[in-house]
Parts: C-alpha cells; structure tokens; sequence
C-alpha cells in the first residue's frame, strides 16, 4: 500500500508545476519522516561538480545531438539532446512519464540506434558500434531496473555470478568474487536464498551486485526505487551512493522526488524529449 | 561451466515444450526417411545402368521360313558393321530352350506353344550400346530380320516406374521437410519466449551472441539429428522387411540395394538434417531475439 501510495504522490505531484513538497510527506507516513536524517548525512556533501573546474575528469557520456524518432509508434522521442557527464558524476534524470528518459537508457544500451547525433560511452563511440562488438560494449555498462530482473530459479549468488558466467570468466572468479560484492551490498549470510526468499530491497540489492560485480564504467538505475517503500528507498540510495564515490557513474532515472531533494546531485529534467532543465546539485522541481 | 550450462538449458528447453520436440522429430523422421529412400533410388538407377550397360543386348529375330545362306549373310553383315563386340547365333530350338526356362513355373504355356513359332535370333552384345539405334536402322527392313529389339527400351520402362518413385518420395520429402522446419521454427519461437527473461539478462550483462543463441540452435539441432536416427532406423527395417522380405521376388528383378549404401545413408541424413535445423533456428532467432 504505501509502495503504491507514495507513487501515486509522485506522479499527481509531477503533473501540477506547484511545489508540493510539504503535501507530500505526511501522505508517505511517519517512517518516511524519522528516517531523513539519516539520509541525509548520507548526502551531506555531493562532490563538487568536476566539469566546471579546471581539472576536469574524462567525459564518461557525451550526448551531441542525439535524435530519436519513433514514426509508427508513440514511443517517446529524444530531440536533438545534448548532454557531457563526467567520471564519477551521479546524475538524476527525471521528467514526466513519455519525456524520454526510456529512451535515453536503450540509446545509451545501444538496444536502440539514434537517427542523428553521436554518443560516446567512455572510449567507446556507440553510434558507430558494430553489431557484434555490442555485447562486449554492455560489460562496460551495470543495470538496474524497477523489477530487479532476477533469474528465479536461482539463488542470490548464482544470480551475481551468472552475469560473470556468460561473459566467460572461470568459476574461480566467480567464487572469489561473488560473496565479496554480496557482502559490499549488505547480504552476507543470505548467498543462498533464492529471490522468492527476499524482501523486495533485498531482491534489489542483488540486482545492484550482479549490477556491479564487473566494476562497470557506467551504471544505469531505471527507477531502481520504483517498487521499494521509502525505508527501503533510501537503503538502496546509500548502496549506489557507496558505489558513485569508487568512481563509477551513475544514471538513474526516478520520479522519487524526495531521493532527488536529499540527494542533492546534478539533475537532468526532460520534457518531450528535450532538456528543459540541467542542474548541479538540483532539486526535484 | 558454460558447456554444461548450455547443455542442460537444451533438454531442459526440449522437455518443457515436449509434445512439440515429439511432434518436430516425428516429421523430421517422415521426411528425412523419405529423402532417404529417395536418395537410395536415385543411386539404384545408377546401379542399375551400370548393372546392365555391359549385359545389354539387341536382339535380331529372324524371320521363321529364312534358309541357311540368308542367315550367314545376315551374321557375316552383323559382324562386319563394327556395333557388335560378338555376335551369338540362337536357333528355333535354343530358343525355346530359353522360353522354356523362363517360364518354367507356367506349364500350360509352355505346353501350348510349338518349338516352331518361335524365332531364331541373332544376340548381340553391342561395342557400345549407345549404337543400338543405328543398328537397328540398318537392320530392321532387312530381308529376313523379322524385328530388331534394344533390351535397353523394356529396361526404360523400370527405369520410369523408379523415376516416378523416386520424385514421389522427393516431393512427400520436400512437403514434410517445409512442415518440420516450420515446427522447428515454432518450437524455436515458444522455447524463446518462456526463456525471454533469461536472454534479456543474459544480453544486458553482455553475453556474446552466441552463447544467447547456442541452447536454441542446439535445441534444433538435436532433435534433426534424433529424427535423422529413427528415419535412418525405418530404412534399415525397410531393407530387411519389405525389400528382403515380403516383397523380394519384385525386386530380385533388380540388383540388391546394398546395405553399404544404408549405412552411408547415416552420416548425409544426420548431416542435412542437423544443418538445416540449425539454420531455420538461427534464422528464427534473428528475427525474436533482437541484440
């Protein structure tokens, strides 16, 4: 119920421009509530934005003039979108449901090919990525979703060491491996559950090390949050901020406004496909 | 590791559709048993050629009231017209002789022909019996030359019974290969589907292609090669029922179908049908499984 409620705020909230932040929190429950200040020296110093210092950090995404057209579907559609992300940033992308953001995750997987523009992911020049090479490219990327995508019939373990498996590594890494980032996670002791055995934060966090477990360049979170109640929320925010500070990047895409108001990190808005809004250290709106 | 993981995701994809692995195999065996036989006839007409390219004779019969000075003519005439490799003399006598042993399980009929109705001949085993029409041009009208027969033309006349068969059993092949190979794709498609959360993980965290195609190309593969098997089985039990079985003495008529040219059946039928099957897979795939 609250997972569901606190959603519903979001997106009523999302669609009136009012700021509704103070409607807001009493709707979520008190727990929501006590919880703050916890988060929130958890966020007490976003790191400077490195771009507009002089010793600025190799560009980690570099949208230029990314286009994306659906013609025979109203899948949403990205204009002539331009965006530099350096290493280390964790940047929030948010904006209505249908802005775009989608799209930008499967452009950036390359599960989509833009119709103009250029993106490069690290050393890579996605636009341009053979066919074949796209697997190899998607090691270079961790990825989050909304419902975990967890294999379910296996277990916590298994399921981290199966993005080690398929891309060929010997099973001595995967056990070397493995119970390390399961405990950097906060699920030593529970390697052997299977998903249906987890909370749903836990189920995330799995999703989170199988995510991680390749010390990936890029992470991408599409609304990793999503499905979780607000306590639960803020545990995976302190999991992927953990990780932002060993360096890799993170993208996530949220309608959480209030992960995006206690954050405190760069923000990226989108509206119909286009970037209405780009902010260090932003608010929600 | 990977192997295994591979391997276990093939049967445990064939056993989770299992009517539709039993329905793909049996219209594979129905196929590639036909191709089989197809195959098996095409090379008896080979066989056969062969068999009697050397054995083949033209026939000159004479007429019944010729003399004894015509019939020398004739035979010095066949000797020196460079067709023949040897030329042999049969007399109303001999000849009945022949007709005698042929039809040696039909007394009535033997009994009720004379020894004088049938002709004496002149059996030639040609140089080349590609010449046999030239022969029998210059032959035929000749005084005395009753008719002339190429053997090669009733011989033509199996010829076409086994050509009919043998398109018969290419295009019941053909029918039931399109069928399997649309099963092949369906089963494909559906093994795709109730995997699609396995492949989609497996592509985001950058599995090669191959390794997400290989438990479904080999999927594919197995069952060809187990169709291959059971119709490679039905032919062997062909051979041994009904070609040397209950219908032997139709075809002792013609050179044995050797069981060497079975066994070879094996390796082409599992061969075709596995590569076949591997293809329509991939081919599938490529069309479900975007990267």
């Amino acid at each position: 119920m609250t997972l569901r409620g606190a959603g519903m705020g979001l997106l009523t909230t999302y669609a009136s421009p009012v700021r509704a932040k103070s409607r807001r929190y009493p709707r979520t429950g008190g727990t929501y509530g006590s919880e703050i200040p916890e988060y929130a020296t958890l966020v007490l110093e976003p790191p400077d934005r490195p771009a507009e210092t002089a010793d600025r950090l190799r560009l980690v995404i570099q949208l230029e003039g990314v286009t994306k057209h659906y013609p025979r579907s109203n899948r949403p559609s990205v204009e002539d979108m331009n965006v530099f992300i350096d290493k280390g940033e964790f940047v929030f992308f948010i904006g209505p449901t249908g802005a775009g953001k989608s799209t930008i995750i499967k452009l950036l997987l390359r599960e989509e090919v833009p119709d103009k523009g250029k993106i490069t992911v690290g050393d890579t020049d996605v636009t341009r990525l053979r066919r074949w090479k796209t697997p190899a490219y998607r090691r270079s990327i961790g990825c989050v979703f909304q419902d975990f995508r967890l294999l379910p019939n296996r277990t916590a373990a298994e399921n981290v060491a199966f993005a080690l498996e398929v891309i060929g590594k010997p099973k001595s890494v995967a056990r070397r491996v493995v119970p390390e980032v399961l405990e950097l996670v906060g699920l030593g002791g529970k390697e052997h559950r299977y998903p249906h055995e987890l909370s749903g934060g836990e189920q995330q966090r799995v999703a989170v090390a199988r995510a991680f477990v390749n010390r990936p360049l890029l992470l991408l979170a599409d609304e990793p949050t999503g499905n979780l109640d607000p306590d639960t929320s803020i545990e995976i925010m302190r999991l992927l901020d953990r990780i932002s500070r060993t360096g890799t990047t993170i993208l996530m895409v949220t309608h959480d406004s209030n992960i995006v108001n206690q954050m405190r990190r760069r923000v990226i808005e989108i509206e119909n496909g286009q970037i209405v809004r780009d902010q260090a250290r932003g608010v929600y709106g | 590791m990977r192997a295994k993981y591979v391997m276990s995701e093939v049967f445990l994809g064939l056993w989770r559709n299992i009517s539709m692995t039993v329905a793909m195999i049996i219209t594979m065996a129905v196929s590639l048993t036909m191709l089989g036989a197809g195959l098996l006839l095409y090379n008896q007409v080979d066989v056969i050629e062969e068999y009697y390219q050397t054995n083949l004779e033209v026939v000159v019969y004479l007429d019944r009231g010729i003399d004894q000075t015509l019939t020398d003519q004739i035979q010095n005439e066949l000797e020196d017209s460079g067709y023949a490799e040897q030329v042999q003399y049969e007399s109303q006598d001999e000849a009945y002789e022949r007709f005698k042993d042929t039809f040696e399980e039909s007394e009535d009929l033997v009994s009720s022909v004379d020894p004088s109705v049938l002709p004496a001949a002149f059996r030639i085993k040609m140089k080349d019996i590609g010449d046999a029409d030239k022969l029998i041009a210059d032959f035929s009208e000749r005084e005395g030359v009753y008719q002339v027969t190429n053997q090669r033309d009733i011989l033509q006349q199996v010829f076409d019974i086994l050509g009919g068969a043998q398109r018969l059993t290419l295009i019941v092949a053909l029918v039931q290969g399109v069928a399997a190979l649309m099963l092949v794709a369906n089963t494909i498609q559906v093994a795709a589907y109730s995997r699609r959360r396995e492949v989609a993980i497996m592509k985001l965290v950058g599995a090669p292609n191959w390794f997400v195609q290989a438990p479904f190309v080999l999927e594919a593969v197995f069952a060809g090669v187990i169709g291959a098997i059971f119709a490679f089985a039905t032919l062997i039990a062909a051979k041994f029922l009904v070609i040397d079985g209950q219908f032997k003495d139709l075809f002792s008529l013609m050179p044995p179908i050797s069981m060497q040219s079975i066994l070879l059946l094996l390796p082409i039928l599992t061969g075709i049908s596995a590569v076949i099957s591997a293809i329509t897979a991939w081919i599938t795939l490529r069309f479900n499984i975007k990267v």
